[in-house]
């Protein structure tokens, strides 16, 4: 949509906020960087020397959510504040699945994208927010490509995968990465009757498929997240294809916090060159823990939320 | 064939990369200073200058862009590569950042806002034509200071309603404060090969005198 005047006159400097394009844009100005998880302005600033090109302002890592267990809501307005003021880079936070008053307050707060994030409790078990209605964009985890679409039919600008946050293991953001793009493959081979059926198989909307197998890719940017902890981690999702990481736990819980998020800053950028990786992989002290998830019950698994 | 080099550290790189190859121009990712080797015009992509600027540090890359820039080669910095390519920047974070330089102006980080007031807007730019363009403005700088020499190609309302310069040119050096690889307009982008293929001939031509 163009705002043109009604005698279609094209005049200078005339604007529009909150388009499509501007929305999806700022994801496309995040490839190729990583998005750290970060509980206040101090750590936001380590972020910021690392290199992170965006940070997530949060209460507790996903890590702590599943420790203390409890309803997880929106972050405290302050903290949020607080990081907004300690950096330059672009913020984002989180609210719950459906939570669209959390989402309404932190646009008032003028973040600058909000993720509507299975890490929290959702607050609706059937409903996602419309994204559509809000100016700030909105980034959503998926675990397959028709969680992705459905979320941007319903105006998220960008997309991630939801692998399981706060266990320092990768296996499921492997898993969430390769079903999606695995699809994406299958699609391009598809002719219109198939991808007819296939829309309604994965329960996504018809031209979201049919642009998708045009594109040979999501139509919006798509990260990495939950598990990644370590350099290798990171380069072994952008090998796999998606187009930045989110650290989240894996950064502040490990020994030496400033050199493993420098060390991932360069890995997503050398994602190819194993000589580069090695090299930076070296000395990083104590990763996060982790945990294995068979260890996890079914309740305790948050991928599972989201519908 | 005449290649152009698009900065790959982080940010939209590949969006330059496909405006390039639909013109017909080889487009290769430059994440190493081995890989300036051979190009006849450099795009600084937007993304995070400060990312950009801290990636560039670690792999010693700063000095063979400033020198690439200094030395007259066609550059062209969109968004954080204007930054990147400003000598002077405002709104730095804490405790500066590096720049490049290059281009003789002061540029204001983020001057249009945050996030939320990031927008699209149409452009007079008479220097590709009387069509108005479309440009897409994302946490986007603008140049309040104009040095000797600089050109200004396109300019906004600013805060004080004073215009501010969003698409500026000096000899071989090009930057806009928006993103045209996000449109899918090829003017600047062939303003920008034009300005290439002017500096290949300069280069190739007989001495005068």
């Amino acid at each position: 949509m163009s705002p043109e005047k009604e005698n279609g006159h094209k005049e200078n400097g005339q604007a529009q906020k909150g388009t499509f394009a501007v929305k999806a844009g700022l994801a496309q100005m995040l490839k190729g960087g990583v998005i750290m998880d970060v509980v206040t302005p101090e750590q936001a600033r380590i972020a910021e020397e690392a290199g992170a090109c965006a940070v997530m302002a949060l209460e507790r890592v996903p890590a702590d959510i599943r420790k203390d267990g409890g309803v997880a809501r929106m972050s405290d307005p302050k903290i949020i504040k607080e990081i907004m003021a300690a950096v330059t880079i672009p913020v984002m936070a989180k609210v719950r699945i459906g939570h669209f008053v959390e989402a309404q307050i932190l646009e008032a707060l003028g973040v600058d994208y909000i993720d509507e994030s299975e890490v929290l409790t959702p607050a609706d078990e059937e409903h996602h927010i419309n994204k559509h209605k809000f100016t700030v964009p909105f980034v959503c985890g998926c675990r397959n490509l028709g969680e992705a679409l459905r979320r941007i039919a319903e105006g998220a600008a960008m997309i991630r995968t939801k692998g399981e946050a706060g266990t320092g293991n990768v296996v499921e953001a492997v898993r969430h990465a390769r079903a999606v793009n695995g699809a994406i493959r299958q699609l391009t081979t598809m002719d219109e009757d198939e991808l007819f059926a296939y829309a309604k198989e994965i329960r996504a909307p018809y031209d979201l498929v049919k642009q998708t197998a045009e594109l040979g890719r999501l139509p919006v940017v798509n990260f990495a997240a939950g598990g990644v902890a370590t350099p290798a981690d990171a380069a072994l999702m952008m090998q796999l294809g998606v187009d930045g990481v989110f650290v989240g736990s894996g950064i502040f819980k490990s020994g030496n916090p400033a050199k493993r998020a420098y060390a991932i800053v360069q890995a997503v950028t050398h994602y190819q060159d194993p000589q580069i990786l090695a090299e930076i992989s070296e000395d990083l002290g104590e990763p996060m823990v982790g945990i294995n998830l068979d260890t996890l019950s079914e309740a305790e698994r948050m991928a599972q939320r989201g519908w | 064939m005449t290649t152009i080099g698009v900065l790959a550290l982080q940010g939209a790189f590949e969006e330059h990369i496909k405006m390039l190859e639909r013109l017909g121009v080889r487009a290769v990712e430059v994440r190493k200073p081995q890989e300036l080797e051979g190009l006849d015009g450099l795009i600084i992509p937007g993304g995070e200058s400060t990312s950009m600027a801290l990636i560039a540090e670690r792999w010693g890359l700063v000095e063979p862009l400033r020198r690439w820039v200094h030395s007259g080669r066609p550059t062209w910095g969109t968004c954080a590569g204007m930054i990147l390519i400003a000598d002077r920047a405002t709104g730095q974070k804490e405790g500066g950042q590096t720049l490049l330089g290059g281009l003789d102006v002061t540029v204001n980080r983020n001057y249009f806002g945050r996030q939320v007031n990031s927008f699209e807007a149409w452009l007079e730019a008479p220097i590709l034509g009387p069509e108005p363009i479309r440009a897409v403005f994302i946490r986007a700088p603008a140049v309040t200071e104009v040095g000797p020499g600089v050109e200004v190609l396109a300019t906004l309302p600013g805060k004080e309603g004073q215009p501010v310069a969003v698409a500026l040119r000096k000899g071989p050096i090009l930057a806009t404060a928006f993103h045209p690889e996000l449109t899918d307009d090829l003017r600047w982008h062939r303003l920008f090969l034009q300005m290439v293929t002017e500096a290949q001939e300069q280069a190739s031509a007989p001495a005068e005198r």
